[in-house]
């Protein structure tokens, strides 16, 4: 990666500038994850609804994003690894902003769930996974910023790893439901729930593919090894 | 995926018009051209592009021999066109200058009429036979140059009464008007206007479905939109050569990364 200075200094505090918006979202991203989990695992409301409020900050970061990015491309012209650096803010950008939307989905249902009886362990689970995710998601960002193409290509691999939690929490609500058929409204929104962390962890690979075409100027092309979010209903879950 | 809306990227072929092997150009002591190979392919825009000084015009003018004007210049190497040494002692520059056309930066028209400045080229070179075959030959370059519409009442006012931009598409038609194989541009559009730079571009667009064009610009967004391929010069060397869409999103060599990110002049 070119690390020299342009001659026109102002075009180094553009990009800075878009880059730095990236990685406050990614930092808001990140706490209101963590928060949302927090929340459901405590059934704090109060929290949950600071969460809910948060995600407009989020989305108005992700259009400021877009709008500095149009700016970028329309004044400055950028080519070769400026150009990819714009396209993957604007990438990453969208990725964020929909993990934004997975946080402020799951503190909604926090009230909701306060109203049922507690799923033995599910909320605990739940905010496990949600650690592993943030942890990636962290670390593609953490890519991001050292143009590390290796460290990307690890956060791909341990993708599998959400996948996995992901598959054994299905099993374990599946298990509450048949033992006794009351959970079974508290654990869809449970599933809705794992079901949308384990969503973020494939934010954070895209993030991670991102990383890669910036370095190299190409998508990795192998495929990531890949334990089937969707797991096998039926016998052994019985 | 194959969208139809998407420009048109491919070259017409891929065979070489025009190869260098192993060119050198010395200006005196001045070592200004090292070791350049490249292929010219054959009904493709290829652009130069480099700093100041870099060679890239050096380089162009080696190609229908206008070095040979310069007195201390020297020129080492092979440069063939067809597979034929150009600097064979058989070759005579001046028809090889009818065969590999030229315009340059600042449009300059003969202090004649439109019509005259077209038709000097085929008079000279004897290529028609008749008054009749002479102004079809002047109505189809004009018409090739897309100035045609501007100028057909009025063949006999002077070239030099036009606009810039249609100087320089009179100048286009000049070059165009001996049937040449190979058009050699030296910044055809740095004197002209945006409006006149489009249309020259969408003529060059249209021109490499009977030539090569080779273009050099300081333009880097020039050569970006005109060209297929991309050839980089620093320093006296050909430093990278490309398909362009390569060049500007994902170069090879961390100069050529340097010079079209606006990080080295």
């Amino acid at each position: 990666m070119n690390t020299e200075k342009h001659i026109v200094s102002s075009f180094d505090r553009d990009l800075e500038g878009v880059q730095a918006m990236v990685m406050k979202m990614g930092g808001l991203v990140e706490a209101a994850m963590l928060d949302a989990a927090e929340a459901l695992d405590t059934r704090d409301i109060e929290l949950a609804a600071r969460v809910r409020r948060g995600d407009k900050v989020i989305d108005e970061l992700e259009e400021r994003i877009h709008e500095e990015c149009a700016r970028l491309i329309a004044l400055r012209s950028p080519t070769a690894s400026d150009l990819r650096t714009v396209l993957t803010v604007m990438r990453i950008a969208a990725n964020l902003e929909r993990c934004g939307d997975y946080a402020k989905n799951l503190a909604k249902r926090v009230p909701v769930l306060n109203e049922m009886a507690i799923v033995a362990g599910a909320t605990g689970s739940i905010r496990r996974m949600t650690r592993t995710v943030v942890l990636l998601l962290k670390d593609a960002l953490d890519a991001y910023i050292m143009r590390d193409a290796h460290m990307a290509q690890d956060v791909r691999l341990r993708d599998q790893e959400v996948d996995q939690m992901y598959n054994a929490i299905f099993r374990e609500f599946l298990t509450h439901m048949l033992e006794d058929t009351r959970n079974i409204t508290a654990c869809m929104h449970l599933h809705f729930i794992a079901k949308n962390i384990e969503r973020v962890g494939d934010h954070a690979t895209g993030v991670a593919e991102q990383v890669i075409y910036l370095v190299t100027g190409a998508m990795p092309d192998d495929e990531r090894p890949k334990d089937s979010a969707i797991p096998a209903i039926g016998t052994e879950a019985g | 995926m194959n969208d139809m809306r998407i420009a048109d990227r491919t070259v017409s072929s891929d065979t070489a018009k025009m190869t260098a092997r192993g060119v050198q150009v010395y200006y005196g002591e001045n070592h200004a051209l090292k070791d350049v190979d490249i292929d010219i392919l054959g009904g493709t825009v290829t652009a130069f592009i480099g700093p100041s000084g870099c060679g890239k015009s050096t380089f162009l003018r080696c190609l229908n021999r206008m070095n040979d004007t310069v007195s201390i210049a020297r020129v080492l190497g092979e440069i063939k066109l067809d597979g034929e040494d150009i600097y064979d002692k058989s070759v005579d520059p001046v028809t090889l200058r009818a065969r590999v056309g030229m315009v340059f930066q600042k449009p300059n028209p003969f202090p004649k009429s439109i019509y005259d400045n077209v038709a000097y080229g085929p008079k000279i070179h004897g290529l028609t036979k008749s008054k009749a075959e002479l102004d079809q030959v002047v109505e189809t370059s004009l018409k090739k140059a897309a100035l045609w519409n501007e100028v057909k009442d009025r063949l006999h006012a002077p070239g030099t009464g036009l606009s810039g931009g249609q100087q320089q598409r009179l100048c286009i038609a000049r070059a165009i008007a001996t049937s040449p194989e190979v058009l050699l541009m030296d910044e055809p559009c740095s004197a002209l206007d945006p409006i006149a730079t489009a249309q020259v571009e969408e003529l060059i667009d249209e021109l490499r479905s009977q030539f090569s064009v080779v273009i050099v610009t300081h333009s880097m967004q020039q050569a970006a939109r005109v060209s297929q391929r991309t050839a980089f010069f620093h320093l006296g060397h050909l430093v990278e050569y490309g398909e362009t869409g390569q060049i500007f999103t994902n170069p090879q060599d961390p100069r050529t990364e340097s010079y079209i990110t606006g990080r080295i002049g």
